[in-house]
């Protein structure tokens, strides 16, 4: 690990000030996933702005029914809360199936937000990696790419966004609150929150350098059956080959987010209109411009099977 | 909110006092403290208790909750396995819920309460779940034993305290410490012998005891 300095924000806004100001620093808040990068020199900041400190960690209800998350809620303590687990049951089952109970007693919602890719040449520094280090090549494309992802790949990066906990926000319609360093605070929708690879794989998501996740919102529930299925090659523990977050209403319509797939939660409302016809109509507008190798194509019909059983669920 | 209650460990007093780095004198910095050194910005000073002794050491930034445990204190029962949050060696409890060590930064444990396998009990005097580890040969090599009884002893209170699992049936009702779920919360500790059947029938045996 490089070394660095630190410092322990005070207020929201003087965490992103103070990021601001050095474009090597970053924000550290479980540590999970940014220690485990920077042991391996994948991150390398020259400052952490520590922000466990900011008070972000409450769940509040909503003028309008919804819910408010703190960026520094604990994946346990949000997974435990008895209204996410009574009304919106996709993100407590969403959350449990990923990581430990270790992990997740530190792992943040921002953080968990934030979590980078678990694609393996991405880990292996001696490889090539647009994301890691842009311009210098992609190394999964023709070679080992059964855990990449198939659809929203580019020709400079075919990597997936590992977090369960967004594929239960995109099913959701969550919105992510910030601050800016400049002290400007902004909403965006969990949809234009991640970013498809295109040719600066290294760009995940819509922030900017300093800009601080302050919320997660959740607008009121929707009521539904709610489902979280992941596929892995363990029953415990594993990231997910595919996943599927499914809120199914009675009536047999409603969301189908998919996780494993994409560089960001796959979901598209074209698709959910085919709920009606069945799991493979569904699939088939998912990837309809789908782009996968010789290795992942199972994942096509491995998450129109997941559906089937999502929507076999529902019904039961 | 449901937040997981807090644990009621029989913290035996510990004999941590050969480290020359280590103060036992209660110098407790404020949780907010600024404590990166002004002349040597790459390191710092925290404070924080183990098994129940304060204690304040003189760190590099870099070092991890674990190698201040190991080196600096010599509470070598907590293991280092993989060092990537993978294998649940390092678990240690930490204002007493479970976490890795190894993936957590020292000073950003400044005032936190740290319990390792050293704090659960003493060999005149073993923890509920140290003693069935015994009876139930929860083990064979021993590495990443002392992770995972401090991991079981957190399970066991998590059940307690109503945190849900991937397994669990029905989250809005109240797990119950049944096998699938002592299975399920356990997978972050890995253990290479394979002693996993026993481990369970240990947590088992545990959970059933009257409280
Ligand atoms: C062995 C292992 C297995 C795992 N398995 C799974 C799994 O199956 N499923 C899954 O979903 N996840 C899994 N994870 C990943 C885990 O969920 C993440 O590591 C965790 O959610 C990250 O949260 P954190 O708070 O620790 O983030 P950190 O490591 O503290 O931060 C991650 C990133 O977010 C940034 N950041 C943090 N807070 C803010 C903020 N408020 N505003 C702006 N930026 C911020 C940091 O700068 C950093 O870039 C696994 C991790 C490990 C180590
Ligand atoms: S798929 Fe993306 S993350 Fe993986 S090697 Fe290629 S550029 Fe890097």
């Amino acid at each position: 690990m490089k070394s660095f300095t630190f410092e322990r924000a005070e207020t929201p806004a003087k965490a992103a000030a103070a990021a601001a100001n050095n474009e090597n620093a970053k924000f550290i808040a479980g540590g999970t996933n940014l220690l485990d990068l920077m042991k391996l020199e994948i991150e390398v900041p020259t400052h952490l702005i520590d922000v466990n400190k900011l008070k972000l960690d409450r769940i509040e209800e909503t003028d309008d029914g919804g819910l408010r998350i703190g960026a520094l809620v604990r994946n346990t303590d949000l997974a435990s809360h008895q209204t996410v687990r009574r009304d919106f049951g996709v993100l407590s089952r969403a959350l449990l199936a990923g990581a430990s109970g270790q992990l997740r007693n530190k792992a943040t919602t921002a953080g968990n937000l934030l979590q980078r890719t678990r694609c393996p040449y991405f880990y292996d520094t001696n490889m090539a990696c647009n994301k890691r280090q842009p311009g210098s090549g992609c190394s999964a494309i023709g070679g080992f790419t059964r855990q990449l992802g198939v659809v929203g790949v580019s020709d400079a990066c075919i990597a997936t966004n590992p977090s369960d906990m967004n594929v239960a926000l995109r099913a959701l319609d969550a919105t992510v609150e910030t601050v800016k360093p400049d002290g400007e605070t902004r909403s965006i929708a969990i949809a234009d929150f991640h970013r498809l690879p295109g040719d600066t794989p290294q760009v995940e998501t819509a922030l900017e350098h300093g800009e601080l996740i302050t919320a997660v919102t959740l607008p009121a529930p929707v009521g539904g059956k709610h489902i979280y299925r992941k596929v892995r090659d363990r029953a415990s523990y594993a990231f997910a080959l595919v996943s599927v977050a499914g809120v199914i209403q009675p009536d047999g319509t409603g969301r189908i987010a998919v996780g494993g797939v994409a560089h960001k939660p796959w979901r598209m409302e074209e698709a959910e209109a085919e709920l009606p016809q069945g799991a493979q109509a569904v699939a088939n507008r998912l990837f309809a411009d789908a782009r996968p190798t010789d290795d992942n194509e199972f994942k096509i019909l491995l998450t129109e099977r997941t559906i089937a059983a999502v929507l076999d669920e529902a019904r039961a | 909110m449901q937040s997981p209650g807090k644990l009621e460990l029989n913290r035996r007093d510990l004999m941590v006092g050969t480290a020359a780095s280590v103060s036992l004198a209660a110098v407790t910095n404020s949780a907010h403290a600024q404590t990166q050194k002004v002349d040597a910005p790459m390191r710092n000073d925290v404070s924080f208790t183990v098994n129940g002794k304060p204690v304040s050491l003189e760190l590099d930034n870099r070092t991890t909750l674990l190698d201040a445990l190991r080196e600096q204190l010599q509470l070598t029962g907590t293991k280092k396995g993989c060092d990537h949050g993978q294998c649940g060696a390092c678990t240690v409890l930490v204002d007493g819920k479970r976490i890795n060590s190894c993936l957590s930064l020292a000073w950003m444990h400044e005032g936190d309460e740290i319990t390792t396998i050293e704090g659960l009990g003493t060999p005149e005097n073993l923890h509920p779940m140290q003693s069935a580890f015994l009876e139930h040969d929860g083990y064979q090599c021993g590495y990443c034993t002392p992770g995972q009884i401090c991991s079981a002893v957190a399970v066991l209170d998590e059940i307690k305290a109503g945190v849900p699992s991937h397994v669990t049936g029905d989250i809005t009702a109240d797990p119950q410490a049944s096998e699938l779920e002592i299975r399920e919360r356990m997978s972050g500790n890995i253990c290479r012998c394979g002693a996993y059947s026993n481990i369970v029938e240990a947590m088992t045996d545990v959970a059933g005891r009257p409280a």
